[in-house]
């Protein structure tokens, strides 16, 4: 293993980095969001530091507390012909600004004819595990994945994060780019350089042959863990980290479920009405008659996210939950023919 | 009228060209919805063409004016080509955004438009961005952002002018106060003695004109546009009006005094304008009649080429949402 490929780097140096080659690279891309220039403290999760020093406030804006406002300066800009990457610091508050995302961001390149477009990118992070409660916490990615004219990525590794981040700060359309709190600080191989990863491109990050589990962001660290675990018991788990839900990558799914022909989605929002239940419907149309067993998903318990850390332990899908859903699928009782 | 400086003729001239232009267009349109030739919702801003009339001859094309559905006027007032514009409340592909607007989007980029809302108080943030990009490139565009009283009460409102005005930003708000918030009327939903005292709270310029006298709004137009352009922030102008074809087509506007009304359409600042004009002898009634004769043919002509267009194809329903490729 060479040196370079030793390096480790966390999520939020990895965002650090994209946002740093994405505007030394371009003029036009710009950084805007609550308390993120250096003299506020670089960003309540540190991903903009210094980035201010070094453009200057001009390029790098902290804004009021103000959700419409940060994200109709930010379309606005993008119309104008700039790169606008918008930091709104939790998903939660994404909803105080949906006029602007839903419908505008998303629409205007449909609605004008083309005529204009919004290159923009909402960097939004998000997650249970430090007893935030229910209105800081949420995972809504099925809310923006359902608008047409919006892409959704969720990164789980640096790497990805870094990757994923330039390719939405230099694509044409509105992206949506979700952090998760407790993967900010976990470590992974540092990014190539200037390296992006396509928008649209799943990954199979551990190969198997008996059951297909799909997820992203942070509960992929528990889907890894559970597979690590279930090796051991003689059951060979792939693993597909989607890393962008829309527009989503169907074939990369279909080639390994073809195979094994069991699939599992795990993912931290809730499971009704949720990107697992997509992945499924489109599993049930393109592989009905390989199927072995019922398309398996897990998520978080349909309640608000919870304080009481008991409560909130139990709500996310826990390994246990996961393992068992991995397990179902495999259960004689459930297999169809 | 007002004993402020003066347009020149020229410029009075221009004013109520687009005055009249967008008269026509109002009333051409009540027209071909009633005859079934559009199928649209359609809201009305006669009453309130002088507003952007005097405010457009103010700008130059690489301004920017964004809008609402009730919006032709300040299109009509940008510059907008008639035949894509006529195209566009049709439905037509060759309408300026392909008939995948309407007439509550119009849009059209190379005359200055890039955005028009159906959502009340939305263009005010999208206006700050517009202009924040105006102040990045170094260039003194300024970006006009047309409202209605009703969303001054909305928090877009609210957030929009305190970040302009932290910002600095180069941007005109313009409310188009015609008294009525849909059907509601001012002081059962507007707390405020004036739009303009809404300004005071954001530390920004805010000043009450006659919307209707031609005079006072290029006056007021002048002053925010040159403030914005030489870097010394945004303005917020309370134009009074009056809107006298309801909220949306069909509203007979019962919630509007039978006294108030007449008393509004007496005062109709269009024949007024012409009656000044001719009366200070800028313009014979000759002239002026020319001028409104040039208007309609050159709308009959939109009408016609609107008519004639082919709708768009199903296809255009994959086309637009997302990019066909990224940029490098």
């Amino acid at each position: 293993m060479s040196t370079a490929a030793a390096k480790q780097i966390n999520m939020v140096q990895a965002i650090a980095l994209a946002l740093d080659e994405a505007m030394g690279r371009d003029d036009s891309v710009l950084v805007l969001g609550e308390d993120i220039a250096d003299k506020q403290g670089g960003g309540v999760f540190k991903c903009t530091a210094g980035l201010s020093t070094k453009y200057g406030t001009e390029r790098v804006k902290s804004t009021p507390i103000a959700e419409q406002a940060i994200m109709g300066a930010a379309i606005g800009a993008a119309l104008g012909g700039m790169r606008p990457v918008a930091e709104i610091m939790l998903m939660n508050f994404m909803t105080v600004g949906m006029d602007q995302i839903i419908n505008h961001a998303a629409k205007l390149r449909f609605m004008t004819g083309g005529q204009t477009h919004v290159p923009l990118t909402i960097r939004t992070a998000t997650g249970a595990g430090f007893g935030t409660g229910g209105q800081h916490a949420d995972y809504l990615e099925s809310w923006f994945a359902h608008t047409a004219g919006l892409k959704v990525v969720a990164p789980s590794t640096p790497a990805d994060a870094y990757g994923l981040l330039l390719s939405c700060i230099f694509d044409d359309d509105p992206c949506i780019f979700i952090e998760n709190l407790p993967l900010y600080f976990v470590p992974g191989a540092a990014p190539v350089p200037g390296e992006r990863v396509p928008i649209g491109q799943a990954k199979v990050v551990r190969e198997g042959s008996d059951v297909t589990v799909v997820s992203y962001s942070r509960t992929m660290l528990e889907v890894l863990g559970v597979a690590e675990a279930l090796a051991k018991e003689g059951i060979s788990v792939e693993v597909i980290d989607l890393r962008t839900i829309a527009p989503l990558d169907m074939a990369t799914i279909n080639r390994s479920v073809a195979r094994t022909g069991r699939a599992v989605i795990a993912h931290e929002a809730q499971v009704d009405f949720g990107v697992g239940a997509e992945i499924a419907t489109r599993l049930h149309r393109d592989q009905f008659g390989r199927l072995k067993a019922p398309v398996g998903r897990v998520g978080a318990a349909r309640s608000p996210v919870p304080f009481s850390k008991p409560l909130e332990s139990a709500f996310i899908p826990t390994a246990a939950r996961i393992r068992a859903a991995i397990l179902d699928t495999l259960a004689p009782s459930v297999a169809t023919p | 009228m007002s004993e402020m400086a003066s347009p020149d003729r020229a410029t009075l001239l221009e004013i109520y060209r687009i005055a009249t232009l967008i008269k026509t267009a109002d009333d051409r349109f009540i027209e071909l919805i009633k005859a079934g030739q559009i199928a649209s919702p359609y809201y009305s801003p006669r009453g309130q063409e002088l507003i952007p009339a005097a405010i457009s001859v103010n700008l130059r094309p690489s301004d920017t004016v964004v809008t609402t559905y009730r919006g032709i006027h300040d299109q009509l007032g940008k510059g907008i080509p008639l035949k894509p514009f006529v195209a566009e409340f049709m439905g037509k592909a060759t309408g300026t955004c392909k008939g995948k607007g309407g007439p509550m989007h119009i849009t059209h980029v190379a005359s200055g438009l890039p955005v028009t809302t159906g959502i009340v108080g939305a263009g005010l943030p999208i206006a700050n961005g517009l202009a924040w990009a105006a102040q990045l490139r170094k260039s003194d565009d300024v970006t006009v952002c047309n409202f209605g009283d009703g969303a001054t009460n909305i928090g877009a409102f609210h957030e929009a002018l305190n970040l302009a005005s932290v910002w600095k930003l180069p941007v005109i708000f313009v409310c188009q106060n015609n008294g009525y918030a849909e059907h509601t009327k001012y002081e059962l939903g507007t707390s405020s003695r004036t739009i303009a005292d809404r300004a005071i709270a954001y530390g920004m310029t805010g000043v009450e004109v006659d919307g209707n006298d031609a005079i006072a709004m290029w006056s007021a137009a002048r002053s925010a546009v040159g403030r914005a352009r030489a870097g010394e922030g945004p303005t917020l102008i309370d134009a009074k009006t009056f809107r006298f074809r309801g909220h949306l087509l069909g509203d007979d506007s019962h919630y509007i005094s039978k006294d108030e009304m007449a008393q509004a359409m007496a005062a109709d600042p269009l024949p007024r304008l012409r009656a000044w004009l001719i009366d200070q002898g800028h313009a014979t009634d000759g002239a002026l009649t020319d001028l409104e004769r040039t208007n309609e043919q050159a709308f009959e002509e939109a009408v016609r080429f609107g008519l004639d267009s082919p709708f768009p194809d199903v296809s255009e329903l994959d086309l637009d949402v997302y990019a066909m490729e990224t940029a490098a």
